[in-house]
């Protein structure tokens, strides 16, 4: 088991790795502003006062937390094309089919929790702040952006940072369907030489550095902006 | 029984206790006093090593208690703590509480320990409340049974940290009862208190603490009549002033 | 759908047993009801070493807490799958790998639960434990971890819906669990891939929608205890 760092560097091993990185990080980016834009969505569909589009927006939330993360991506991959018009499908498979997918599922999935944590944050401003904004004379913007969403990002963003590196790690599930990214070439590698450690210590430390990164952050604002309720 | 010699604590800059110095003899009564921020709780703390001391020596029992591998667990065991908040264990009955040290570190029967706790129990009136849980109590009734858990251990010392401070005022006056009547049976005791009828009642002497000091040590009589130190004449002038006297256990919360 | 649930509605809960192995739902709550008991006793372990005074472990503990939480499952299933076989010296089968990478993985999390368990309790339960003289064992045995054991209960079902979503990828090194169920399923059907994996996918949303539901439920009754006495 000796460590052989000349491997990973050699021109056959060294690209595949990095071009598995960068889909790893393509994806989480474009899975994250999915679920960031849908999040908002839901959480203005819920403020609706309309029971049907309540529930339904309560199903798919639930639906995207209680199912595991890579039977949704299947669900995309091998159910979904089973209804979709011959059309799309035929425009789908022109491009990168898994990708697609799999950017489509993961950024659902995570849009569901993005939701909850924003709506949480913003229950936990008492109505009273609104009320007391309101009566020193600012307006609602003003009430909006100098004393409620201050308070509720306090609330709503170490979740979401949270989740997001839940996010970062499940993009490694897209390998299921066979998205080239880390964990699949870190896999690919290893089958085709053999050099187990080499390429699985790599892929691990890049996971770990941009896991450690994004726990960074989390922790830094925490300090930075400590909730002013205590939930 | 008591001894300490220059003894000094800090958190960080801040000087908690100052070279304080002061002995407490077998069966003494002696109550500390002093404004809030004073170093008093810190002072008592120390005597059961739950806070740690930079610089001096404690001895109990003629034992140095701060030397190195002094058994910590064998000279708690032997001293009873009552504090401020009670600290009853909410998932134990009333029962349960007092018999925990006697199980577990005396080594003291199941069926032994339940007859000591429900004497004890009896002892500080509770006899009606002894299966109770600790949330179905009164905060009066809690710091009961939390003075009947530290008798468990048999201690011939009971420190108390401020015991009446977190009670609604119409229950001070049954805790207080209790600890009369053990200084009384001829307990060492040292109370941390702003019960100054108390002090003036049951106390043998008293210590006034300010800045981490020790500022005055006297008879309650001489304490009370004609304190000495500029700053204690101010603190009992604050504590028994007129206007406030009506509101005695409000000023003390005040200070607390 | 309803064919498809009444056509291999067997497979789905048990996999191909009693032929084979137990597999399906009944082979994922094993795995994840293993991996989480088992991991269990380590996050105690690795909790106390974390907000114990022994500085060695607290490091070592944070490292670990830090490196598992840190990278997806299946890059640990990719470690246990190569370096348990290189340890013990001897092949191993893939229901252990599985398990032992998902005991490491829970572990981590776990931890932070237990010790947000022992946090949690007012800082004057431990010297009131300590005044009367236990010692830190008897302490934390005998006043700390029943009460941040109760006060854990809903963390930990919620961690155990999180385990038995985990499960679900231990498919890909041939592990005998539902969503294996639903690929050979899926495999013999071929054509109704989207029924398939909606029923499975419905297996997990009962499941784990009623463990969360069960666990909110289980917080409340709790918090209102703490609030009214028993």
């Amino acid at each position: 088991m000796d460590f052989q760092l000349s491997f990973l560097m050699s021109s056959n091993v060294l690209p595949l790795l990095l071009q598995g990185a960068a889909t790893t990080v393509r994806l989480f980016s474009t899975a994250w502003i999915i679920g960031i834009l849908v999040a908002f969505l839901l959480v203005g569909l819920r403020a609706v006062p309309n029971r049907w589009i309540g529930r339904i927006v309560a199903l798919f939330v639930e639906y995207h937390r209680n199912v595991p993360t890579v039977v949704q991506i299947m669900v995309w991959y091998f159910g979904m094309p089973e209804i979709l018009p011959q059309d799309i499908k035929l425009w789908i498979n022109r491009g990168d089919t898994e990708f697609l997918f799999a950017m489509i599922a993961l950024g659902l999935n995570v849009s569901a929790f993005f939701a909850e944590d924003i709506r949480s944050g913003m229950r936990a401003v008492p109505h009273t702040q609104l009320e007391a904004a309101r009566s020193i004379g600012l307006s609602a913007f003003g009430a909006l952006i100098y004393v409620l969403l201050p308070q509720a990002l306090r609330i709503s963003v170490p979740p979401l940072i949270n989740r997001s590196l839940i996010l970062f790690k499940d993009t490694s599930l897209a390998m299921a369907i066979g998205v080239a990214e880390l964990s699949y070439q870190t896999k690919a590698i290893e089958n085709l030489s053999f050099r187990s450690l080499e390429v699985f210590f790599a892929s691990t430390v890049f996971y770990l550095l941009a896991s450690l990164a994004l726990m960074g952050i989390g922790a830094w604002f925490s300090r930075r902006f400590p909730p002013a309720f205590k939930g | 029984m008591i001894d300490l010699q220059h003894v000094n604590k800090w958190y960080g800059q801040y000087h908690a206790l100052d070279n304080v110095t002061g002995q407490i003899k077998k069966g003494e009564v002696v109550v500390v006093c002093g404004p809030s921020g004073s170093g008093k709780s810190t002072m008592i703390r120390t005597l059961n090593r739950l806070e740690t001391i930079q610089s001096g020596r404690i001895f109990v029992n003629g034992e140095d208690i701060y030397s190195p591998g002094h058994d910590v667990n064998k000279l708690r065991a032997g001293i009873g703590f009552v504090f401020q908040q009670f600290n009853l264990f909410p998932h134990l009955s009333a029962r349960e509480n007092v018999m925990l040290s006697p199980l577990k570190v005396a080594g003291m029967s199941k069926a032994e320990a339940s007859d000591l706790a429900a004497e004890l129990l009896t002892k500080v009136g509770l006899e009606h409340r002894i299966d109770a849980m600790p949330a179905q109590l009164s905060g009066g009734q809690q710091q009961r049974v939390a003075i009947a858990r530290a008798l468990a251990q048999k201690p011939p010392l009971i420190l108390f940290d401020e015991p009446t401070s977190a009670l609604d005022p119409e229950m001070v006056g049954e805790v207080l009862s209790v600890m009369k009547q053990l200084a009384s049976e001829g307990m060492t005791m040292v109370v941390v208190t702003h019960e100054m009828g108390f002090a003036q009642e049951v106390a043998d002497r008293i210590w006034f603490m300010d800045a981490g000091k020790i500022l005055e040590e006297a008879l309650p009589r001489d304490f009370f009549s004609a304190p000495k130190h500029p700053r204690a004449q101010r603190f009992l002038a604050d504590i028994l002033s007129p206007k406030m006297v009506g509101h005695a256990p409000d000023a003390a919360e005040a200070l607390a | 759908m309803l064919d498809i649930l009444s056509q291999y509605g067997m497979m789905f809960l048990v996999g191909t047993w009693p032929s084979g192995p137990v597999g399906g739902f009944a082979g994922t709550l094993i795995l994840a009801g293993l991996g989480l008991g088992l991991s269990f006793p380590l996050a105690v372990l690795m909790a106390l070493a974390r907000t114990g005074h022994i500085k060695a472990l607290r490091v070592f503990s944070t490292i670990w807490v830090y490196t598992f939480r840190g990278i997806p499952l299946v890059t640990i299933i990719f470690w246990v799958y190569f370096l348990l076989p290189v340890m013990i010296g001897t092949t191993v089968p893939a229901f252990t790998t599985a398990l032992s990478a998902i005991v490491v993985y829970e572990s981590a999390f776990l931890t932070e639960i237990v010790r947000a368990g022992l946090d949690g309790l007012p800082k004057g339960q431990m010297e009131a434990a300590r005044s009367i003289g236990l010692s830190y064992f008897k302490a934390m045995r005998s006043v700390i971890l029943p009460q941040a054991l109760v006060n854990m209960i809903p963390s930990l079902l919620n961690q155990f819906v999180s385990t038995i979503k985990a499960t679900s990828i231990v498919y890909i090194i041939g592990v005998q669990e539902i969503t294996f169920s639903a690929q050979q399923i899926n495999s013999i059907e071929m054509t109704k891939a989207l029924s398939v994996y909606l029923v499975l996918a419905g297996f997990y949303f009962v499941a784990c929608l009623g463990l969360s539901q069960f666990s909110k439920w289980l917080e409340s009754q709790i918090r209102n205890r703490q609030l009214h006495g028993v």
